[in-house]
């Protein structure tokens, strides 16, 4: 009887700090946020004062601002964009740092690294290279003399822009997938690839019917970590790009490469309205996990075709 | 063979300038911590003249009181230490508990935590600060522009994915270990600290590396918690604040860049096996 009780006892003391943490950092917050979607809240009315209910407005409202829908769809665009430039690329990376290269060790090091550096400081870097390195290297070689015209700034264009982003985005984040590529490589049995060798398959063969097959699984999780990553993209747009440069949607000037979580912080904030921003976040929010469901559910079933 | 010699040779190029690609925002930070701010603006390509520069610039940051860089790397230090301490120890007492109590209520605190995980910040970021000023309004504990705010924010947002790797991990531990320990009369609390939490050191290794990669690079929570430009500043803060201020003195951005990164690839250098295994094992959860 002692026994149990003291069983008992340790569970909830054991138990205690994270429930405590838990319930303040994110049940409660979570569940005033979904709240707050649905009122006039702002910050001159902190502590509940003044606090209406006006049903969807919030969320109408935001559907109906141009700068709104504009950010929802280059978010999407750009997650695809780089989920497909991220996984390609350390898909290549992957092959590259477990074949027999001399130097592979070091070469797994350099894919690496990027990644254990802030999004916000490694957007600097890059805007440094796009905005004074790049019409450097234009100046000093004449083939690239476009480059050097500072009507040509990459950053200066909505669109290069964006793959500028992209670019970033994918040297941040590959060396990192390319590491579970590596873990899933590295379980793929040898002898198949010597059984296939002796029936004459060259390597592209190889690799598209023994090495993709054989790491399906893989895919499912490294799609739903790119995936999910770009979705929230905010530390690189910040110091990127912060938004710009400007262009026009629907008749509306609106920031060029603002994404969904730097428009939610923006509407918040820069806007000042508070209640909106966080209705923008309930949209983001059901979007993220409808859509990471629907590509996890897709790839659980070409995993099992394969 | 000699086709697979050429195959292996074109595979040599593809890696080797792939390699110079990703390391070349490197060198150029570099290289341009070592110019002046004229230098750099003019000929960011050129090799630096002088290599000394970059301790003269380092310097520089490390006293100019406008950039506060030393008290920023004392704060991301304590603040990331602390978190880290903070969730190793009560993320593992509690999925050992979880692990080794069978009942409903139990299991519905584990699911709870695994499905917050699809949670994303941005849902809860604004509440969390008018939730956080409440607090202070009515018990007087300040939370925000505070190191408790932001450790206990930490142990919120890191705790679902420790709970689950270290959950994982318990599971596998057999029990008779336990029983043996209880027959000997040893209390319920000194078997976790004495036998489990010692077996738990790859899942400690683990845990801290994810967190700590995550804590100390991390922009919005601080943002957000301790606000721009007061006393209590992370360095991505510290950087931003700085690079927005200034009118983009790329010189002195730079080199705070470099001295931003230097820690981590030291860190890096020292445990990259760790920091690889466990970064991965936390993507395959």
């Amino acid at each position: 009887m002692k026994r149990k009780q003291e069983t008992q006892l340790i569970f909830w003391i054991f138990l205690c700090p994270v429930l405590i943490a838990f319930l303040l950092v994110i049940v409660i917050p979570f569940f005033m946020g979904v709240f707050y979607s649905f009122t006039n809240w702002s910050s001159s009315a902190r502590a509940g004062v003044s606090l209406q209910c006006i049903g969807l407005s919030n969320f109408t409202e935001s559907f109906e601002d141009p700068a709104f829908l504009y950010s929802f769809l280059l978010t999407l665009v750009y997650t695809v964009l780089n989920m497909i430039a991220i996984n390609l690329t350390a898909f290549i990376l992957a092959i590259i740092v477990t074949s027999k290269l001399r130097l592979r060790n070091l070469y797994r090091v350099g894919f690496f690294i990027p990644n254990l550096i802030g999004g916000l400081i490694l957007g600097y870097v890059w805007q440094f290279i796009f905005n004074n390195a790049v019409p450097a290297i234009g100046e000093s070689l004449p083939f690239l003399s476009a480059l050097a015209d500072p009507a040509n700034l990459i950053l200066s264009k909505r669109n290069s822009a964006l793959m500028a982003l992209v670019v970033v985005g994918t040297w941040q984040y590959a060396g990192y997938i390319m590491m579970i590529y590596v873990a899933a490589l590295e379980g793929v049995p040898e002898e198949l690839h010597e059984a296939a060798t002796i029936d004459g398959a060259n390597t592209f063969q190889r690799i598209r019917l023994i090495t993709i097959p054989m790491i399906a699984q893989a895919f499912t999780i490294t799609m739903f970590l790119t995936l999910v990553q770009s979705f929230k993209q905010f530390d690189v747009n910040v110091s990127l790009t912060a938004g710009g440069p400007s262009a026009m949607f629907m008749g509306q000037p609106i920031f060029g490469t603002e994404l969904l979580a730097l428009n939610i912080y923006q509407t918040a904030f820069t806007a000042n309205n508070l209640a909106e921003g966080q209705a923008r976040a309930v949209v983001f929010f059901i979007v993220l996990i409808i859509i990471s469901l629907a590509q996890v559910s897709a790839n659980k079933r070409k995993e099992i075709e394969l | 063979m000699n086709k697979k010699s050429n195959q292996n040779y074109i595979l040599e190029c593809i890696a080797a300038l792939l390699f110079l690609a990703f390391i070349f925002p490197f060198f150029i930070v570099l290289i341009n911590s070592a110019k002046g701010s004229f230098e750099v603006t003019q000929q960011p390509m050129k090799l630096p003249d002088d290599w000394s520069m970059i301790l003269k610039n380092m310097v520089s940051i490390w006293t100019n009181p406008n950039i506060q860089y030393q008290n920023s790397f004392i704060s991301s230090s304590l603040i990331t230490a602390i978190s880290l301490v903070v969730i190793v120890m009560f993320s593992s007492q509690a999925a050992w508990v979880l692990v080794r109590t069978k009942t409903r209520i139990s299991r519905f605190f584990f699911f709870i935590f695994v499905a917050a995980m699809v949670i994303p910040f941005q849902i809860v970021m604004f509440p969390l600060l008018s939730w956080f000023r409440m607090i202070y309004t009515v018990t007087g504990i300040r939370l925000l522009r505070t190191y408790q705010g932001m450790i206990l924010a930490y142990l919120g947002f890191g705790l679902s994915l420790s709970i689950f790797m270290y959950h994982g991990f318990i599971k596998s531990i057999p029990l008779e270990l336990e029983e043996a320990a209880t027959i000997d009369g040893c209390s319920k609390a000194r078997i976790f600290f004495t036998i489990i939490s010692p077996i738990l050191k790859p899942i400690h290794a683990t845990v801290v590396v994810l967190n700590g990669i995550w804590i100390w690079n991390d922009y919005l929570l601080p943002l957000l918690i301790l606000g721009k430009g007061n006393r209590v500043q992370t360095i991505p803060l510290a950087v931003a604040n700085f690079a927005g201020a200034y009118v983009k003195q790329w010189d002195l951005i730079l080199t705070a860049i470099l001295m931003a990164m230097i820690p981590i690839i030291i860190f890096f250098l020292l445990a990259q096996k760790h920091i690889i295994r466990g970064m991965v094992a936390g993507s395959i959860k």
